[in-house]
């Protein structure tokens, strides 16, 4: 029915998984909460989806100490306190120091926008109750000049949360949810495909092996995801790394190539250089 | 059709509301999907799941309810040709592996049973009971095939889907019931954070502006403090002995997740009492110990100490010089406890088990003495409690 329809850009790989849940979302105007790993295009779906459907995108990156209201707007009392010492004329209509914020700008874009609302889970443990009329109504109330701002069209509002804090369920509630599972080899394979389309079909295959080998080591800090992937065949690709040098046999007993794009924590490193020291071992 | 299934889910555990229900019925009424069984899936749990640790508690009732429906929506899921079946084993073998099937009674005998029993698990499975397992009895299993046919499911196009997406239950290792301890610590966190937030931010200081713009003559004169920071100061021991193993790393995950709330969160680990050492990493417990007077003397006492343990050990492990179970300690648990509170006067004990069963375990009654009954349970309400104590 609804003739918008986000199935993947030609740079992001949607699984239907994860459209059916982005298209349900955009028919009926709900926010989208989107976990997963780290590193697995959570923030990027916001911007293929603003760029599948042809609208604007406007970004709120949430940090431990933005409030809620900082969304809708803030009053600059302090700048008008000033203002009306030095004689300002401006001092005289209060609207000139409401400072719009992401969602006021969402709510008067001229068409349906994406807005990106980013690791909501940094913020205060009460940020999301906070939101909670304005996600549902997509309006809210401008005490200092009495003026209700309702939007003109309901944006298409995507939430990534990386779990570090549980969300309260009346939030939950209003939202539509996805998980972004980690991609199997195949998806793996498109999305490599998708933004290294050169690469070698060996290379790809082998460096794909040695990367999920990789997430298997038992006991990683931080398991290296697609991100961290795209780097590291970057690295290869402009290193020229020969394919031998992937090959499984030889894992065992070395590291992969440019493995720091990998393995981003010191104590990964060391495990991994103790379990191929105890295979070296093992074979002797 | 549909409420049922939205009963069946709240049966199951989910907390479905009716808000999200009428979502999900409101989006079939705008055609959101095709019909298509599987992208009913997809949006009936955007819809109505909103965690991932319960996605499968959905699949599993989602699979129970939806059983045979597939069918309605004109395509037929368990329809496997042999020569697909083939090459997925084929795939698998070696020359030797595939010289034993023969053995077995050939190719055309083992394709049929394997079907059959892809269908009999298929079934069984359905039914609610455990899906792996039979496998190493199988003769499919020692060849290497894996009858959980989540493979089968990848390589298979649409037709020839042997297990539906809801069937692979992927999402079984998210699932929060299994791990009991993980949930206690959970809402712990939560109450450590409360606690944690109580140093409101505020930068405008007024009564100073009030005071600088009166003295200014009415000329407004701003005054701002820096805003101020969570200051609390919090030393964690965990207890690590035995029972407790499983959680290291859960607890750890959990109060390093705390340690953005606070602004100092040191862990350290003891094994049922705390004697003169400490350990941060607990595979290297035995070769990496920090001396307990380190930590004494390094943290001063406005950190406040929180012990977490059962504390459910011998008598002896607590009153008597050499008692630990472990190694030799020159100096009984008493001692260190009494030592560690006197070094932080705000100190509580949470403890694991049960509050009825603290009157019958001797060495818990001994640990309480010791903490001025500063122990509570680890629970909502006892956590609570001890939070209290400590602000």
């Amino acid at each position: 029915m609804s003739d918008l329809r986000f199935s993947g850009t030609d740079r992001y790989v949607a699984t239907e998984d994860l459209t059916t849940a982005v298209n349900a979302a955009v028919t009926l105007g709900r926010p989208i909460l989107i976990k997963g790993e780290p590193g697995t295009g959570k923030t990027q779906l916001a911007e293929e989806i603003a760029r599948g459907l042809d609208r604007p995108l406007l970004q709120w990156h949430v940090k431990s100490t933005t409030k809620a209201q900082q969304g809708l707007y803030e009053y600059d009392a302090v700048a008008r306190l000033r203002d009306s010492q030095l004689g300002d004329e401006r001092v005289h209509d209060i609207a000139n120091y409401i400072v719009k914020g992401p969602m006021w700008e969402a709510f008067e874009q001229d068409s349906q926008p994406v807005l990106l609302i980013d690791e909501i889970d940094k913020a205060d443990i009460e940020f999301p109750n906070d939101l909670l009329r304005e996600l549902d109504r997509m309006e809210f109330y401008v005490y200092e000049t009495h003026q209700t701002v309702i939007a003109k069209h309901r944006p298409i509002i995507v939430i990534t949360s990386n779990n570090e804090k549980e969300l309260p369920d009346a939030f939950l509630r209003r939202c539509f949810f996805h998980y972004i599972r980690f991609p199997d080899k195949e998806t793996m394979g498109e999305i490599v495909d998708v933004h290294y389309p050169g690469l070698k079909k060996e290379l790809l295959s082998e460096a794909l092996n040695a990367f999920y080998e990789l997430r298997e080591v038992p006991g990683l800090k931080k398991k290296p995801s697609t991100s961290e992937l795209l780097d590291w065949l970057k690295l290869l690709l402009a290193e020229d790394i020969p394919i031998e040098a992937l090959a499984s046999d030889d894992r065992r007993k070395s590291l992969p190539p440019m493995h720091g794009a990998l393995l981003k924590n010191e104590q990964d490193v060391h495990l991994f250089e103790r379990l191929i020291f105890l295979n070296q071992r093992n074979q002797r | 059709m549909l409420v049922d299934f939205f009963f069946q889910l709240r049966a199951g555990g989910l907390k479905v509301s009716i808000s999200e229900f009428l979502t999900l019925l409101e989006l079939l009424k705008k055609r959101v999907i095709r019909f298509d069984v599987e992208q009913f899936y997809y949006l009936s749990r955007a819809c109505l799941v909103k965690d991932e640790s319960q996605y499968d508690r959905f699949d599993r009732v989602f699979s129970a309810h939806f059983k045979g429906i597939e069918n309605l929506f004109g395509q037929d899921g368990a329809d496997i040709p042999d020569e697909w079946l083939r090459k997925q084993i084929e795939l698998g073998l070696s020359e030797e592996e595939k010289a034993q099937i023969e053995a077995l009674g050939g190719w055309e005998k083992l394709m049929e049973t394997l079907k059959q029993r892809l269908e009999e698990q298929k079934e069984r499975h359905q039914g609610g009971n455990k899906w792996i397992g039979t496998g190493g009895t199988s003769p499919f299993g020692a060849y290497g095939y894996n009858p959980e046919g989540i493979r089968i499911g990848q390589e298979g196009s649409r037709q020839r889907r042997a297990v539906k997406v809801w069937d692979k239950r992927e999402f079984r290792n998210l699932d929060d019931s299994l791990e009991l301890g993980t949930r206690n610590l959970k809402v712990a966190l939560r109450r450590l954070r409360r606690f944690a937030r109580q140093g409101a931010a505020e930068e405008l200081d007024l009564p100073d502006t009030i005071d600088s713009t009166a003295k200014n003559a009415g000329m407004l004169d701003i005054k701002m403090v820096p805003e101020r920071h969570n200051a609390t100061k919090v030393l964690l021991f965990l207890d690590v002995g035995g029972s407790m193993d499983d959680h290291v790393r859960v607890c750890e995950e959990l109060f390093s997740a705390a340690g953005s709330e606070f602004k100092h969160l040191e862990y350290f680990y003891f094994h049922n009492c705390v004697y003169e050492g400490l350990w941060k990493d607990n595979k290297r417990r035995h070769s990496v110990r920090t001396p307990t007077m380190d930590v004494l003397h390094k943290y001063p006492a406005d950190y406040k100490l929180i012990l977490v343990g059962d504390a459910t050990m011998s008598p002896y492990e607590i009153q008597h010089p050499g008692g630990s179970v472990e190694h030799w300690n020159e100096e009984a648990g008493a001692t260190w406890m009494k030592r560690l509170l006197n070094t932080y006067p705000k100190a509580i004990w949470l403890n694991p088990e049960p509050e009825q069963r603290w009157l019958h375990t001797p060495s818990i009654q001994m640990l309480s003495q010791l903490m001025e009954q500063r122990m509570y349970p680890l629970t909502v309400s006892g956590i609570e409690r001890g939070m209290r104590e400590l602000s």
